[in-house]
Parts: structure tokens; sequence; C-alpha cells
């Protein structure tokens, strides 16, 4: 079977680099064609690189709170570069304080994010996670 | 004494040089008006004439030519993303000597294709998608290319996936099938794209642009000139076998149509919390400004700078400044014959070097994160690069070279754009960079004791 492509990145003014090594080699790992963008990265940048790569899926991180306000318009912005129906996930500290996490899902699949994860979250449960909505057999 | 001749037919003058191979020496330049209108061995005999003079010598154990005459090798870019596929394609396409005359990029319309056609490029760039990424924007656009016509060859460097696809669809075309230019996202692979680019040029260009009758006498043209350019100041920063280059380099060569910047240098960030960002850069990297030039293209540098910028730096007033360029415009060949013009041309030369040279330059953009101020670059930072090559008229025959040419340099008004501290200035006074480069093809060592030798300094700027 050909390879899945991630374009993977922390959104944002955000610099912490050390989980998104780790989600590169765990996707790398698991099977994954992954474009690791790094740190910094903006909207426009993931979306670039989904197209040229012609990726499947967009997996955000975001460890330092601006999350929400870095994601907002991403959905739209995806579909206006013709990424219609491109799988979007977002997963860290993403949104300011503590709140129930079953609201901030709520927000974030409004915001037309596929899937959000909270803090803690191992590397397993996205992995499990995209090849469930890729439809990829173990 | 083992003389060689070397020839770079312009798009206005041809040039002629005379190099003894056996002793390294320069042995003379001559120029003369280009005839490629009617016989371009006219305007190469008027130059050889009188470079005979200069030298006495008749004959020559070979010959070399480059060449831009004709328009150069004219070239059309296509690519996806336009800071992506695009743009490595157009970096792909002057990095191989050609003038990029408009670079597309996502879907080709049939209007786009149409204006293509119209343009009649010497060579099409068809690229799109990293290996095993989008594949529907490069087969899309060879299908809207196999529908407008036209009998350009293309040269196919996209998605390897898509590129027999591609070639099928161009069946009735000329085509080339390269490796991608930008095989994963971010890495920049231009090298068989343009070698691929060069083959086309010696085997197809050269016939069909009259330069062909030139055959007789020259034993091999090898190249565009801007390619020639290219190899001699790589030679000059990394040297050969034996000697030593002289180590990062910048170049500019101010013409009158376009101002071309050159850069041997890796580019990579000097300072501490900077992050790259975008494409991959070359080594070796050439861009040209085709709005800016010192005669054809005079408007351009007015409209970059403002005429007020150009009156002061002058020492007039911006309607006589004003007046005095629309009159250059129209005169092309008219030269600074007194004192007001020479202060024109200069101020002008200064400002169309420090356009094109920030331009070619990286960019450092300021961010705050949790982590402290952090900064982001796009391009390269050149900023630790220590020589600078100057040459084009307007800077070779004028006595305040050092002047205008520290217009490249850093300026402290401007510290996001990451051009060169300091530098040492190289002039080349008697143009001598293209037929070097042409030299280095078989006699590299030769080639590069030449340069070293006439390649005046003209003191240090900061």
């Amino acid at each position: 079977m050909e390879k899945k492509t991630l374009v993977i990145g922390v959104i944002g003014a955000d610099v912490h680099a050390v989980g998104n090594k780790i989600l590169y080699h765990a996707f790398t790992d698991a099977g994954f064609e992954v474009i690791n963008l790094g740190v910094m990265v903006s909207q426009e940048e993931f979306i670039s690189a989904a197209i040229e790569s012609n990726a499947d899926a967009i997996v955000i991180s975001s460890l330092y709170g601006q999350g929400e306000l870095d994601c907002r318009g991403m959905r739209e912005k995806c579909d206006e570069a013709g990424l219609k129906g491109i799988l979007l996930y977002i997963g860290g500290n993403i949104v300011i304080g503590k709140q129930p996490f079953n609201e901030v899902e709520k927000r974030f699949k409004a915001m037309g994010f596929d899937r959000s994860f909270g803090p803690g979250t191992s590397p397993e449960e996205g992995i499990a996670a995209l090849k469930k909505d890729l439809h990829m057999e173990d | 004494m083992k003389p060689v001749l070397l020839i770079d037919f312009g798009s206005t003058y041809t040039k002629v040089t005379a190099v003894d191979v056996d002793n390294a020496v320069l042995l003379g330049t001559s120029s003369a008006y280009t005839t490629v209108a009617t016989d371009i061995n006219e305007g190469l005999d008027n130059a050889l004439r009188s470079l005979r003079q200069e030298t006495g010598i008749t004959e020559y154990s070979e010959s070399f030519a480059a060449s831009s005459a004709a328009g150069g090798l004219r070239m059309i870019a296509s690519g996806l993303v336009p800071e992506l596929t695009a743009e490595a394609a157009r970096c792909a396409s002057l990095g191989a000597g050609a003038k990029v005359i408009k670079t597309y990029s996502f879907e080709l319309t049939e209007d786009d294709a149409e204006e293509i056609v119209a343009y009649k490029p010497d060579i099409l760039l068809l690229v799109g998608g990293t290996d095993g990424g989008n594949k529907e924007c490069i087969i899309n656009n060879a299908r809207t290319l196999a529908a407008a016509g036209g009998d350009f060859p293309i040269v196919i460097a996209g998605n390897r996936n898509a590129a027999k696809e591609c070639e099928r669809i161009l069946a009735d075309r000329e085509t080339h099938i390269c490796e991608n230019v930008m095989p994963k996202f971010g890495q920049l692979n231009i090298e068989p794209a343009q070698k691929q680019i060069r083959d086309i040029f010696l085997k197809r260009i050269i016939l069909a642009k009259g330069l062909s009758k030139a055959s007789e006498l020259v034993s091999d043209i090898l190249m565009p000139t801007p390619s020639a350019v290219m190899k001699a100041i790589d030679l000059l920063a990394n040297g050969c076998d034996s000697i030593s280059g002289i180590g990062e380099l910048l170049a500019v060569d101010v013409g009158g149509a376009t101002t071309d910047v050159y850069s041997v240098s890796d580019g990579h960030p000097k300072r501490p919390n900077t992050m790259v960002r975008g494409l991959s850069e070359p080594y070796i990297k050439r861009t040209v400004e085709g709005d800016i030039g010192m005669r054809y293209s005079i408007h351009g540098i007015v409209d970059a700078c403002g005429i007020e910028e150009v009156s002061t730096r002058a020492g007039m007033t911006p309607e006589r400044a004003q007046i005095l360029v629309d009159k250059l415009s129209q005169n092309t060949e008219m030269l600074p014959s007194d004192e007001e013009l020479a202060s024109l041309d200069e101020a002008l030369a200064g400002l169309a070097v420090k356009t094109a040279v920030t331009r070619h330059a990286g960019k450092l953009e300021e961010t705050y994160t949790i982590m402290g101020v952090s900064y982001i670059q796009t391009g390269k930072d050149l900023t630790a690069v220590e020589n600078l090559v100057v040459t084009g008229g307007s800077l070779i025959h004028t006595q305040n070279t050092a002047k205008i040419a520290s217009c490249a340099l850093y300026d402290p008004l401007e510290p996001t754009s990451l051009r060169p501290q300091r530098a040492r200035i190289l002039i080349d006074r008697k143009y001598i960079i293209a037929s070097m480069g042409l030299l280095s093809e078989h006699y590299p060592g030769v080639a590069l004791t030449i340069m070293k030798e006439e390649l005046i300094e003209d003191g240090l700027a900061k």
C-alpha cells in the first residue's frame, strides 16, 4: 500500500520543539511519510506543504495556549486552496487555562478540525486515530 | 605561447578576449556591435580586427564562445505553489543562464497558455508536486499546453509519478524528462533540469538564432553568457586543484536592461535564535532584476527608489533628474558626457546595485516568542561575505566604483536586509568575467590566475 503523507508542525509563534521531534519519529516509525515543518509554522506554510505533497492529513501542535487564535480560519483556507476534506488534527495545550476538554473539542470541531487531542495524549493514540480515519489496515 | 580566443556574443556588443594559456596572461580585449540581424560574423570580424591591432595575433589554437545575443535564452517557468515549486522552477531557469519571461503557478488557464505561446519562449520548464505528491496540477498543465500548441521544447521536472503521463499528453512535442526540481518538500534539486536546459540551448537554440554561421571560426559554442559568468565566479570563490579561491563572494552586473546578482555562499544564519524558512537556497544563486537597468530599464530604478532619492544622490532638483532620466531612456546609447550626467549615472548605478542586491539577499523578521526574541530568516544571509565583485559599463568606466559598489552593503537603516557588512571590492575593469568562465571549461587554472590578476581591488567598503 502506498504510504500516507502527513504534514506536521507547531503553529504560530510557538517554539516547543521536543514534542514535534517525538511526533516526527513516532509517525515515521508507524509507516507514514512525514513532512515536518518544525516550529513557528504559519497556516499558509502548512497548506503549501500539503498541496505540493498531496498530503492526506495536517497534524498541528500547539503548546503555548494560543492555538485557538492561531488556528482560526484554517479549514476555510484549506477549502480555498483546494484541499477540500483534508484531515485536520490539533493537539497539545491548545487553549488557555483549565477548560473542560469536551468543550474545547467542540469548539475546534466547529472550526473544522476532525479531531483534537488534549495534554498528555500519547503518540499511539494519534496514530490509531489517523489509521482509522485514513482507512489504513494494520 | 598558446593563444586562445574567447568570444561573447552579447545582445549589444560582441566582446573578444585573447589569452595565452601557456603563461596564463591576458593578451587583450576588444568589442564591436553585435550584428545578429544580418550576419553575426560581421560584428565578430570587426571586434577581431581591433583585437589584432592590439595584440598582433592572427592565429588562435582554440576559440570558445558564449552567447546572449538575440534575446539570450528566453524561458517560461510553470510550477504549483508560488513560493515552492514555481520558485524552484524559476531558480533552476535563472541558474541555467536563462532570462525568465514569466513564472506561472497553480493550474494554467487557457488564457495563460495562449499568452505563453505568444511569448514564443525558447524552453518551458514544467514542474509541480513533490515526488509522490500532487499530480493533478502538472498533468492539467501538460494538457493545457498540448491544446495551446507552439513548438518550443518542454522540460518536465516535476513529480516523478506524473512525468510519463505528461510526456504522453505532450507526445506531439519535444519533451525531456528530468529529476524533480523539488523531490522532497523544501529540498531544491535543480542541477539535472539545468543540465537539460543547457543541452537544449546548445542543440537547438544556437542554430535557431543564426549563431551557427559563426561556428567555422569557433571550436565550440559552450553556453549562454550568464552560465559563463556563474562558472567564473564559482571558480573565483572556490578555486581549483592547486590554486585557492578568494572565498564566498557576491557579484553584481549592472547592465542597460537588467541587473544580475550572483552569490556564492551557503547563506546560513549568522545570528543565534534564527530559524530559516522557505525553500533551501542554492549555493550559487543568480537573480535577475528585469526592471533595473541603466538605460532600457532606467524608469524601473526610479519606480523602485523614487525620483527624490535619485535627485538627492545626484545633487540636482527632482525636475531636472526626471528630464534627464527620460532623455536617457529614449537615447539608450548615450554615455555620460558631462559632469551632470556622470553624477546622475552614478546615483542611478548605486540605486540599481542597492535594489538588486536587496532583492537577492535574505531578510530577517523579528518575532516574539515565550522564549524571547527570535528571528525568522528567508533567503540567504550574506552578512559575512567579504568579497564584492562588480562589473557592467556604469561601474567599470568610472573612478567612483567603490562608492557605487558600497550601495550593495548593509545599511543600518534597513537592518533586516542581510547584505554584506563589509567587503573588499573587486572591479572587472576589462570585462573579462564571462570569458574566464568560458576558458575555465578547459583551462580552469589559467582562468583563475588571470581573474586574480585582472580583477582590481578598489578599497574596502563598510
